[in-house]
C-alpha cells in the first residue's frame, strides 16, 4: 500500500479493503521502488498505490484513479480478489461523496482502478502451473527413488554387507544422494524444454540461478527419502511414507491453492515443506525475473530444513542394524 | 597385546528389545586357527560376529578383536576383517566383475584392476565375469561371496553360515579354500550348524540362547562331555528305542541309520540299566566314542531343563 494522500477517502477505501476479509494490509511503504521488491519477494500479493491528489480529484468529481498491481503468477489466487475490489471502489466512496461531487460521477463510479496484472497479464494459467510442476515432480519422485534404493538395499540384505565394509553412514548417504541428483536435472530439463516450447512459459531470470536451486531443493527431497528409508521396514512402507509427504506437499504449498488463501494453520504446517519455498522460487524466477537478493527469503528456510533432515537421517542410519 | 591372538573378548553381551541375545560371550582365538561356531538357531551366532566385526556395539563387555578395541576402534576393525553374511549381500543386478570391482574399490585395493582379474581367476568364473550374480546358483554364489571377502586380504574372516545350502561338493571345496587361507594365517570364525563342519575346525564353541555351553577341540569337547554311548543294531529298533527312552539313566536315544546311539552321563549306570536288552540275543550292542552331535544334544537339552 502506498498511501499518498491521507484523507478520509483513502482511508475509508483501506477499510473498506480491510473489512471485506479478502485483504490483508500488510504494510505501508513510501516509495513505488520498495513496493515493487515486497512484490517480486511475495511478501504481498497486491500494490495499492492511492496518488496524492486522491481525494482533491475525487471531490471535484475528475474520477481519481487507483492503481493496483497484482502478482498474477497465480491467476486464480488474483482473479477473485480483484473482482472483489472492483465491486469495492463502487461501493464504498458512494456513501462518502455528497452533493455535486455524486452528481458529478453520475451514477457510476466515482473512482478509476487501474488494475495491472504484473508478471503474467494475461492470466495464463500454465505459466504458473507448469513451473510449479516441476517441483511436484522433482517431490515425488526424489523422494521415492531414495526411499526406495535405501530400503531395497535392506530388504536383500545388501546393506548388512555394505555397513560391514569400512564406509561410513555419510558416505553411504551421499552415494544415494548424488546419482539422483542428475536424475533430477535430466527432469528438470525435460520439463524445462517442455515449458519453453510446448507452453510457451518465459524463463525471465537467470536459469543457472534456477539450475542451483534446484540443485538444492533435489538435495532436501533426496534427504527425505533416505531419512523415510531409515525407517521405513521395506519398499511398501517407504512407498507410503512417500505419499504421506507427498499429498501435504502437493495440498499446502501452494500449488493446488492459493497460499494465502488457506488457513494460517494450514500456512505454518505449508512453510516447513520445502515444496511451498521451491515453488515460490521457481515461479519467482521464471515469471518475475528474480535474482538472489529476492529468493534469499526462500533459500536458507529450504537450506535450513535439508540439513536438518541430513542430520536426522544419519542419527537414525546408525542405529539401522541395531 | 599378544600378537597371536586375533580375538580376545570377555563378557560381550547384547539385548534386542529387552531380551538377551548373547550374554557373556567370552572368547580367545589364536591366529591362524579355524573357529567353529555352532548352536541352533536363533542361539546368538550371527549377533556375536556382528558385535566382533564392529556392526552392532555390545549393551556390556569389553574385549580386541586384531588388536582394536571392539567398542571404540570399529572402523579399524572393519578394514582388516572379511565378514561373509549368511544371505549372499552382494548385488544381484551387478554383474560377477562389477561386484568384485565395487568391493575392492571400497577397501581401496591396490591395483584394483589385477586384483579382480585374479580373483575371478582363482574362482574360475572367467567365463562367467559378465553374468549377473543373481543369476548364479547357490553354491557358485557363495564362492563369489568367499572371494569378496577376501579381495582386501583381511586378516580375520568371519563366515556367517556359509554353507548353508550348498551342495556336498561344494561345502568339500569350500573347506578346502578356508584350510588353505587359515594355513597362509589368516584366522577364520565360522558359524554352522552341520556337525560335519565342526569336525573340520581347529576348535569350537558351542552357543546355545546366547551362551557358550562349551568349547575347546573337537576332541576335547567330545571327552568333555562324560558320555557313553552304546550303538545298538537288530530288529525292531523304533519299539526298542521308546522303551530305552523310559529308562532313567539313559539321557538320549537317537535313531542314526539302522541302529540307534544310546548315551548316558555316568557309564556304570547306564551299563547297569541297559543289561536286560544286551542279554538279547537279537540285538547286537557295542560301545563307541560319542559324536560331537550326540555332545550337543545332551548339551541343549541339559540347558534347557537348567532352564524349565
Amino acid at each position: 500500500m502506498i498511501n499518498a494522500d491521507q484523507s478520509e477517502f483513502s482511508r475509508t477505501f483501506l477499510a473498506a479493503l480491510k473489512n471485506s476479509g479478502y485483504f490483508e494490509l500488510v504494510r505501508t511503504v513510501h516509495s513505488e521502488h520498495a513496493a515493487e521488491a515486497l512484490l517480486a519477494q511475495g511478501e504481498v500479493q497486491f500494490v495499492v498505490t492511492i496518488p496524492a491528489q486522491f481525494s482533491r480529484d475525487l471531490l471535484r468529481g475528475e474520477r481519481p484513479s487507483i492503481l493496483v498491481e497484482a502478482d498474477a503468477t497465480d491467476p486464480s489466487a488474483t482473479g477473485n480478489a480483484i473482482a472483489a475490489l472492483n465491486e469495492l471502489a463502487r461501493s464504498t466512496l458512494a456513501r462518502d461523496l455528497k452533493g455535486s461531487a455524486q452528481a458529478a460521477a453520475g451514477g457510476a463510479s466515482a473512482i478509476n482502478l487501474i488494475i495491472h496484472r504484473r508478471y503474467n497479464p494475461e492470466g495464463i494459467t500454465q505459466y504458473n502451473i507448469v513451473p510449479g510442476l516441476m517441483g511436484v515432480i522433482l517431490t515425488m519422485t526424489m523422494i521415492m527413488m531414495t526411499g526406495l534404493a535405501m530400503t531395497r538395499e535392506r530388504e536383500r540384505g545388501t546393506m548388512e554387507h555394505l555397513l560391514a565394509m569400512p564406509v561410513n553412514p555419510l558416505e553411504v548417504m551421499l552415494g544415494k544422494i548424488v546419482p539422483y541428483i542428475l536424475v533430477g536435472y535430466i527432469q528438470v530439463m525435460l520439463i524445462l524444454v517442455v515449458s519453453t516450447f510446448i507452453f510457451h512459459v518465459p524463463i525471465e531470470g537467470s536459469l543457472l540461478l534456477l539450475l542451483v536451486c534446484v540443485l538444492l531443493f533435489v538435495a532436501a527431497n533426496l534427504a527425505v527419502g533416505i531419512m523415510f528409508s531409515t525407517i521405513a521396514r521395506n519398499q511398501m512402507q517407504a512407498m507410503q511414507m512417500t505419499f504421506f509427504f507427498f499429498l501435504p506437499s502437493l495440498l499446502l504449498s501452494g500449488f493446488m491453492f492459493p497460499f494465502r488463501g488457506m488457513p494460517v494453520w494450514a500456512q505454518r504446517l505449508g512453510e516447513i515443506l520445502p515444496l511451498t519455498h521451491f515453488l515460490r522460487i521457481v515461479r519467482g524466477i521464471m515469471l518475475k525475473g528474480n535474482g538472489v537478493p529476492e529468493i534469499w527469503p526462500q533459500l536458507w528456510p529450504l537450506v535450513l530444513f535439508m540439513v536438518l533432515v541430513i542430520a536426522l537421517g544419519l542419527k537414525r542410519f546408525k542405529r539401522t542394524l541395531d | 597385546m599378544n600378537d597371536a591372538v586375533a580375538i580376545d573378548v570377555r563378557g560381550l553381551s547384547k539385548s534386542f528389545d529387552g531380551k538377551r541375545v548373547v550374554r557373556d560371550l567370552t572368547l580367545t582365538v589364536a591366529r591362524g586357527e579355524i573357529f567353529g561356531f555352532l548352536g541352533p538357531n536363533g542361539s546368538g551366532k550371527t549377533t556375536s560376529i556382528r558385535m566382533l566385526c564392529g556392526l552392532l556395539i555390545p549393551d556390556a563387555g569389553e574385549g580386541h578383536c586384531l588388536g582394536y578395541d571392539v567398542i571404540r576402534e570399529t572402523a579399524q576393525i572393519k578394514r582388516e576383517v572379511g565378514y561373509m553374511t549368511q544371505r549372499f549381500s552382494l548385488y544381484e543386478d551387478l554383474s560377477v566383475r562389477e561386484n568384485l570391482d565395487f568391493v575392492a574399490r571400497i577397501y581401496g585395493v591396490q591395483n584394483r584392476a589385477r586384483v579382480v582379474d585374479a580373483a575371478i581367476e582363482r574362482l574360475g568364473l572367467a567365463q562367467r565375469r559378465e553374468q549377473l550374480a543373481g543369476t548364479l546358483s547357490g553354491g557358485w554364489k557363495q564362492r563369489l561371496a568367499l572371494a569378496a571377502t577376501t579381495l582386501h586380504n583381511p586378516k580375520l574372516l568371519l563366515l556367517d553360515e556359509p554353507t548353508a545350502g550348498v551342495d556336498p561338493k561344494a561345502r568339500r571345496d569350500f573347506w578346502l579354500a578356508i584350510h588353505q587361507l587359515a594355513a597362509d594365517g589368516i584366522t577364520v570364525l565360522v558359524s554352522t550348524h552341520y556337525m560335519d563342519e565342526a569336525e573340520r575346525c581347529h576348535r569350537l564353541a558351542y552357543l546355545s540362547f546366547g551362551q557358550i555351553l562349551t568349547q575347546g577341540t573337537p576332541s576335547q569337547v567330545a571327552a568333555s562331555s562324560g558320555l557313553t554311548t552304546w550303538v545298538v543294531a537288530g530288529a525292531d529298533l523304533m519299539q526298542l528305542a521308546e522303551a530305552l527312552q523310559r529308562l532313567p539313566d539313559v539321557a538320549q536315544v537317537v535313531p542314526f541309520g539302522d541302529a540307534l546311539h544310546v548315551s548316558g552321563t555316568h557309564a556304570a549306570q547306564l551299563e547297569a540299566a541297559l543289561a536286560p536288552y544286551q542279554a538279547r540275543a537279537e540285538l547286537t550292542w557295542t560301545q563307541t566314542q560319542p559324536g560331537l552331535e550326540d555332545v550337543f544334544i545332551q548339551l541343549v537339552t541339559e540347558a534347557g531343563e537348567g532352564k524349565a
